[in-house]
């Protein structure tokens, strides 16, 4: 029994006034799928069920596209600018109101503790609106021209790691653009989107500039392989992204990709070593490792291991692990079956593989999907677990001599979306960042996100910007 | 350096000269200010409730140094908070003593006169506190007359000026002299980190400290702003924390000025164990300095006992 015991300090899940059953968001009303078929979202910390979500069809989908085109030709695509930033100024105003509404939502249906989505997740989707907002009436002074026009009509698909934080994302700079959207949140966690259909409703946006289809697989390929879209962006697994790559060749739909990673986080010897281990933890252990950006790949200077590796463990002891809900927790349940089983799987391969696993000691509750943090050691380049994306709380952590070293193993996979440099030597800062291909490097931090900051991958980790500036140019005729 | 320093037998090499001795502390992991301040941000939100909001608002009470500090402390002022000291709260008998009323040297015969018997200890500020400047002759002389008039802890501070010229063998001599003049009184030396300025500073300043001796570093007179906050004295934990893991030997650490509130006190509590450890969840290892925070404490106190917020006039104002 620890000497001082924190007492549960949950936050109250009544302010979410869940509905027993969800429809689409076509043309700015909830309706009822063609085909009347539903599916059920869980709470991945409890397996209980929170609502029946419509599944859109494929005319589902044709009847949302046709809503977003019909808002596009007669009023969005044509509403002065100053006006469309107003009604994104209101949404981000909004979002900061039911902050707490969409935090508890955003916690249940995914499962991540509430401080990430009272922290992070909600004030970075409410500053995504403001930013972007800011953006509409200044599109001239953007960098793609005198006079850049909208594309026309978005199709989205988002993943479940951070719901509202994507559709913001996406969302946000479509309509900045004056382009409508056509959304698809992930099966697994398309309620915040949802409650977030309900904001668009408070906010009187006008029906079809962003409709909401929610749906598995299938839903996102109907819309992925829709002939109407202007524009599709999709954030999500690598194996998809290069289908909907297949899908769109040859077609005049624009395309952009944010894909998967398998970050390095490299810890010069002359790190600040108990920041870096924050960096560390921070890197693989917010949101469950569920971040594509993630550190999953800690790359320390051989002199500095042991140390850094000695502190690590202290501080992996510390987390805790437990109710997403509660104010103390800092890491919460797994997303899903089907993602806890592919964790459990690849972790597995590590051990076969000879690599050292570590855990600490931490009980997992009974019900819902768990994975304690991990750590493996004597890890190689050549481990399953150096190389491919395990999208939960399992760091590999390999060891390197010269800042080369580092540089090359670093740039040794086929992803390349962000890399994490520690090192309280500017210099020696620099030299690595201009050296790594990735498109986000984070010098003595770890996953800082902010709207004004473009994200987004190289190689297989995806290509188009999203974020700052850049962001825009995928909803632009630039 | 000919000295004969506490950490010898641990940091030989450090110790040797000089140059070593420099080379040591600047050798020591950098802080990233940025990330350190994250860390602490972070931390405060932990949310204390029930029970582990008791435990931890008398643990607070039981770690604080209840501070005068004035050039207009008289004796009775010294004896009345003396008696605040060892029954902070009438009204309560479960209320436990705070650990120490901390004083000018001059007035701690009148603290200890209060205080004797009751387990409180009587901390005595020395060394030509606040600005310690003032020859070794005078320091030393300081010390022994506050051990001599009852304190059983001395609060001494650093040559400052020293240290920001670099010359760290000469604040370790001061910290080891000053040590020997305590006799067996405990030694708590103050870093004054808001004139040192950096966390880097803070760092090898709490370092130098553990070497010459102490027991406790801590980190602010009180007299400068800014005083203790929550990112210095998360560095001063890892410091202790490591230190411990090299020597074996827990040094302690206070956190002394601008801490007002239980919800600030409580924020340090959870970083001491989340930083340091549960060792240091002790009046043996963590001290608040302060003087009106022990009145929030009390007030806190008995809202968790009975329910209601008392009016200020319940509490004794000294």
């Amino acid at each position: 029994m620890p000497v001082f015991d924190y007492a549960p300090a949950p936050e109250s899940r009544d302010i979410v006034a869940l509905r027993p059953g969800y429809g689409l968001f076509v043309d700015g009303a909830f309706t009822e799928p063609a085909d009347g078929g539903t599916f059920k979202t869980v709470n991945p910390a409890t397996e209980e069920v929170l609502a029946e979500v419509a599944e859109a069809g494929p005319a589902d989908v044709d009847r949302a596209v046709a809503a977003a085109r019909r808002a596009f030709d007669g009023v969005w695509g044509r509403m002065r600018p100053a006006e469309r930033a107003k009604y994104l100024f209101r949404v981000a105003r909004v979002l900061q109101e039911r902050a707490r509404e969409f935090a508890v939502l955003e916690s249940l249906d995914n499962g991540k503790p509430i401080r990430e989505s009272r922290d992070v997740d909600v004030p970075l989707a409410a500053a995504h609106f403001f930013y972007y907002a800011g953006w509409a009436d200044k599109l001239r002074w953007a960098g793609f021209g005198g006079d850049p026009r909208p594309l026309g009509v978005a199709g989205q698909v988002i993943p479940w790691n951070f719901p509202l934080l994507m559709a913001a994302w996406k969302l946000a700079p479509a309509l900045a653009a004056g382009n409508t959207c056509v959304l698809k949140p992930a099966e697994t966690t398309p309620l915040s989107a949802l409650l977030l259909a309900e904001v668009l409703q408070q906010v009187d946006l006008p029906p079809g500039v962003v409709n909401i289809v929610t749906g598995a697989g299938g839903t996102g390929r109907a819309l992925v392989a829709h002939g109407g879209l202007d524009k599709v962006a999709f954030t999500g697994s690598t194996e998809v992204g290069k289908q909907i790559q297949r899908t769109l060749a040859g077609t005049r739909t624009k395309l952009t990709l944010e894909l998967g990673g398998k970050a390095a986080n490299i810890v010069f010897d002359d790190a600040p070593l108990d920041q870096a281990v924050e960096g560390i933890v921070n890197g693989i252990f917010f949101n469950q490792g569920h971040v594509c950006c993630a550190g999953s790949r800690l790359l320390v200077q051989e002199s500095v291991a042991e140390p850094l590796l000695e502190r690590l463990k202290q501080r992996l002891a510390t987390l805790r692990l437990g109710d997403p809900l509660d104010k103390n927790t800092d890491i919460g349940a797994v997303n899903s079956a089907a993602q806890l089983e592919r964790i459990t799987e690849l972790a597995a391969s590590g051990d076969a593989e000879g690599a050292v696993r570590w855990q600490p000691e931490c009980p997992l509750p009974d019900r819902g999907w768990w994975f304690p943090p991990t750590l493996f050691t004597g890890v190689s380049q050549s481990h399953r677990i150096a190389r491919e994306e395990i999208f939960g709380p399992v760091l590999s952590v390999l060891t390197f001599r010269t800042p080369d070293e580092a540089v090359v193993k670093a740039n040794n996979t086929p992803y390349g979306l962000s890399a994490g440099v520690w090192s309280e030597k500017g210099s020696r800062i620099l030299w690595t960042a201009q050296r790594l291909r990735a498109g986000v490097v984070w010098a003595n931090t770890f996953n800082r996100f902010d709207p004004a900051s473009p994200f987004g991958g190289y190689k297989e980790s995806g290509f188009g910007r999203e974020g700052g500036r850049h962001g825009l140019e995928a909803y632009l005729d630039a | 350096m000919s000295l004969l320093v506490p950490a010898a037998e641990h940091l030989p090499d450090a110790l040797a000269s000089e140059s070593t001795l420099r080379r040591f502390l600047h050798g020591l992991p950098g802080v990233d200010q940025v990330g350190a301040e994250a860390r602490a941000a972070t931390l405060a939100t932990r949310s204390i409730k029930r029970e582990s909001k008791r435990w931890a608002l008398d643990m607070a009470v039981r770690m604080t140094d209840l501070t005068t500090l004035e050039g207009a402390d008289t004796p009775g002022k010294v004896r009345a908070l003396s008696a605040k000291a060892v029954r902070p709260d009438p009204s309560d008998p479960t209320c436990p003593s705070v650990a120490a009323v901390c004083v000018y040297g001059d007035l701690a015969g009148e603290a200890a006169a209060v205080v004797a018997g009751s387990g409180v200890h009587v901390a005595a500020v020395a060394t030509a506190f606040p600005s310690g400047r003032a020859s070794l002759a005078v320091k030393l002389a300081d010390t022994r007359d506050a051990v001599a008039a009852g304190a059983d802890e001395i609060d001494m501070v650093i040559d400052r000026g020293a240290f920001l010229c670099g010359r760290y063998g000469e604040v370790l001599e001061e910290i080891v002299q000053v040590k020997q003049a305590c006799g067996p009184a405990h030694l708590k030396v103050i870093l004054e980190t808001g004139e040192l300025a950096t966390l880097d500073n803070a760092r090898r300043a709490a370092w130098l400290a553990m070497a010459g001796g102490a027991d406790f570093v801590k980190t602010s007179t009180g007299k400068v702003t800014p005083a203790a906050t929550l990112p210095v004295t998360l560095v001063l934990l890892e410091a202790v924390r490591d230190f411990a893991a090299l020597t074996g030997r827990a040094v302690g650490v206070k956190a002394a000025g601008g801490i007002r509130s239980a919800k600030d006190a409580i924020r340090y509590l959870v970083m001491v164990n989340e930083v340091a450890g549960e060792r240091w969840l002790t009046p043996e290892a963590f001290r608040f300095g302060a003087s009106t925070l022990l009145n929030d404490l009390l007030l806190q106190r008995a809202k968790q006992r009975t329910g209601a917020y008392a009016g200020p006039d319940y509490f004794t104002i000294d």
